[in-house]
């Protein structure tokens, strides 16, 4: 991305003056992230020091005796997010073609281009009341046709309720992109003979790939930190699931029901967790930004 | 269920809204500052708000759980807090100085459960502690039978719901537990949050033990009565250490705080000796420091905390019943008073 620089004419002291306000509020932003990143380092050292490595290894969590092991809710957290993603990802693209390249303009496309826009802007406690009373049901029934224990809850409860909740955040960065293919390319391609089909599968997906990856890690980072409505629908049992019908518990949900009452080493190994979780968080939204930028890179590029 | 919902969310903005409005009070009228167990919390809101009325001194009491409660009054932000536990032997070192206690009112734990014509069941101690360890797999197991012998207990397999977040009620009706079944000492033993054996589902709150266990046929949990009763739910009689199945309702919680009570009210009163008293119940407190000229208080400020706190447990208990908690028995009361009275300012009581 290029920034416009533009140099102040001389002596000109609103424009200096705008010009330190804008860099001291980025500033800000930056002083902030490390704010936070101190605030759980410090937090934690207790349980750090306690616990070093093992902290991810270990499969307990018992305050009463002060075991803290944080393997059942990484996994969890893991298992959650990427079956979200699975289960996502066929819809966010469907989504972003129809949306990019079918139904560019006009009231449908408005129409449904706000409606992902409601969607992602729901609070998440809804999504979890929405589930405890549709979704719950529906899988129990499920799980009872299938012989699983009729819990409602668990991994695959809140799988489905994540990738609910992540679609509108891939489909629509997914669908910018696809907006993005020049159009040069695609009649080209109709005028050697392509059918729409082709285009989309020869020439969009894979002008827009990056895009559409990125756009899958971004929400990704979204369903890693997910809490109210995994809270509710993950049964929250701190043990290894051992299957995806399985009562978990995610890492994030672990730190809301817990840190209200948490005193002592307790809470210092929630801090941790948090800040495995900001480390977790951080890592994909910096790898999904990057893919981002780099595919805006390429675009701009090419077109020219 | 939004209650608990918010509280979890809000914790940590909450403590700063403390601090801050610490500052507030500090330069304004008169104004006590409290937080801690969510138990008690529309009692003491309705108490703080007829206290004010008459007296003029307002009390902002906030409902962050008895954990909280407790770490606001160790750092001095708070002038009383609110815990369902009494604070272990390492919390009142942390303190620094003596912390006192005085019970406010009492609370129980029921048993509820999701049948299919929602019959009124009979538990013995064995019976429920087999069901929360696991033991217990099917309704119609014989350790629930025997007790039940007019009830139709169908072949449906128990799902066992518990508190996930860490909380009073967990702590209740774990110590009850510990007391009456071996097994359940030496495997989880008692506290706010416990290791919870796996296939046991847990829900948020008291709101969300309740809606998963109305909405799933064969569901046990465990809640306050309070709760219960409002919400209409069934829940089991329980049979106390006096051989007597006894019905969760006031009264029977009232009466099994009738034992001798220490002198710093430290009782437990699960499964007591009292023959009419239910067995899952426990004190709430409000715990505040002995010496009260610390982090520049006012003297003012600290007479104030000790005309409120003796109110409390005098004329405010008044207010306990209509809000269906159950009011402290006499010696109770009487115990509290004493130790109301035992505050002091440079050392020097507060009350002649």
């Amino acid at each position: 991305m290029k920034t416009k620089k533009k140099t102040a004419s001389g002596g000109n002291r609103s424009e200096k003056r705008f010009n330190m306000a804008l860099t001291a509020s980025g500033g800000f932003i930056v002083v902030l992230l490390f704010a936070v990143f101190a605030t759980l380092l410090a937090a934690a050292v207790a349980s750090i020091k306690e616990f070093g490595l093992f902290f991810f290894i270990g499969k307990t969590w018992d305050s009463s005796t002060e075991t803290f092991g944080a393997l059942p809710f990484l996994v969890g957290t893991l298992c959650t997010s990427f079956l979200a993603l699975l289960i996502s990802i066929p819809f966010s693209i469907a989504i972003s073609i129809f949306l990019g390249e079918y139904f560019k303009e006009g009231a449908v496309s408005t129409f449904l281009r706000s409606a992902v826009e409601v969607l992602a802007g729901i609070p998440s406690v809804i999504y979890g009341l929405w589930g405890l009373f549709l979704l719950m049901p529906a899988v129990r029934l499920l799980e009872t046709q299938i012989g699983a224990p009729p819990h409602g809850v668990g991994i695959f409860t809140s799988s489905l309720i994540l990738a609910i909740m992540i679609i509108p955040f891939s489909a629509s960065i997914g669908r910018e992109v696809i907006t993005l293919v020049p159009g040069d390319l695609k009649e080209a391609a109709y005028s050697l003979g392509a059918t729409r089909f082709e285009v989309i599968k020869n020439i969009i997906i894979p002008y827009a790939r990056s895009g559409i990856i990125a756009g899958i890690l971004l929400a990704l980072g979204r369903a890693i930190g997910e809490t109210m409505a995994v809270t509710m629908l993950i049964g929250n049992s701190n043990f290894l699931p051992t299957g995806i019908f399985s009562p978990a518990n995610t890492m994030a949900s672990v730190i809301a029901n817990e840190f209200a009452e948490a005193t002592g080493i307790t809470a210092s190994s929630l801090i941790y967790i948090a800040l495995v979780l900001f480390f977790v968080t951080t890592v994909v939204n910096i790898i999904g930004t990057y893919v981002i930028q780099k595919v805006s890179i390429e675009s701009s590029k090419e077109v020219t | 269920m939004f209650r608990d919902l918010a509280r979890a969310i809000s914790c940590a903005v909450i403590s700063i809204s403390i601090v801050l409005a610490a500052f507030c009070a500090s330069a304004g009228d008169m104004e006590l500052l409290g937080a801690g167990a969510t138990f008690p919390q529309p009692l003491y809101s309705k108490m703080f708000d007829a206290y004010n009325q008459q007296y003029k001194v307002k009390i902002n009491y906030q409902g962050i759980g008895s954990g909280g409660g407790i770490n606001q009054l160790t750092k001095k932000t708070v002038d009383f807090g609110g815990t369902d536990a009494f604070m272990t032997a390492k919390e009142l070192q942390a303190a620094g100085s003596p912390v006192l206690h005085i019970p406010t009112c009492l609370g129980a734990v029921v048993v509820t459960y999701n049948l299919p014509g929602s019959p009124k069941l009979n538990l013995t101690p064995e019976a429920i502690a087999n069901i929360f360890l696991g033991n217990i797999k099917k309704w119609n197991d014989s350790r629930i039978v025997s007790a039940n012998p007019n009830a139709k207990l169908p072949d449906l397999p128990i799902t066992v719901v518990r508190r996930a977040d860490s909380s009073g009620t967990t702590y209740i009706f774990t110590e009850y537990l510990t007391k009456v079944s071996g097994e359940w000492k030496s495997k989880l033993g008692t506290g706010k949050s416990v290791n919870w054996p796996a296939g046991s589902i847990g829900q948020k709150g008291n709101p969300g033990v309740a809606g998963y266990v109305k909405q799933t046929p064969g569901a046990v949990g465990y809640v306050e009565l309070l709760y219960a009763i409002q919400n209409k739910m069934s829940y089991g009689s329980i049979k106390n250490k006096a051989g007597k199945f006894i019905e969760p309702t006031l009264k029977a919680v009232s009466a099994a705080a009738n034992v001798k009570i220490p002198d710093d009210t430290n009782v437990s009163l699960t499964n007591t000796e009292a023959a009419d008293g239910y067995p899952i119940s426990g004190f709430t407190w409000l715990i505040f420091y002995k010496e009260q000229n610390y982090a520049n208080r006012s003297k003012d400020r600290a007479e104030a905390l000790a005309k409120m706190l003796l109110w409390a447990v005098n004329d405010g208990q008044k207010y306990v019943e209509p809000l269906q908690y159950a009011p402290l028995s006499k010696e109770a009361a009487a115990k509290a008073n004493k130790i109301v009275r035992s505050m002091t300012y440079n050392g020097a009581p507060l009350f002649k």
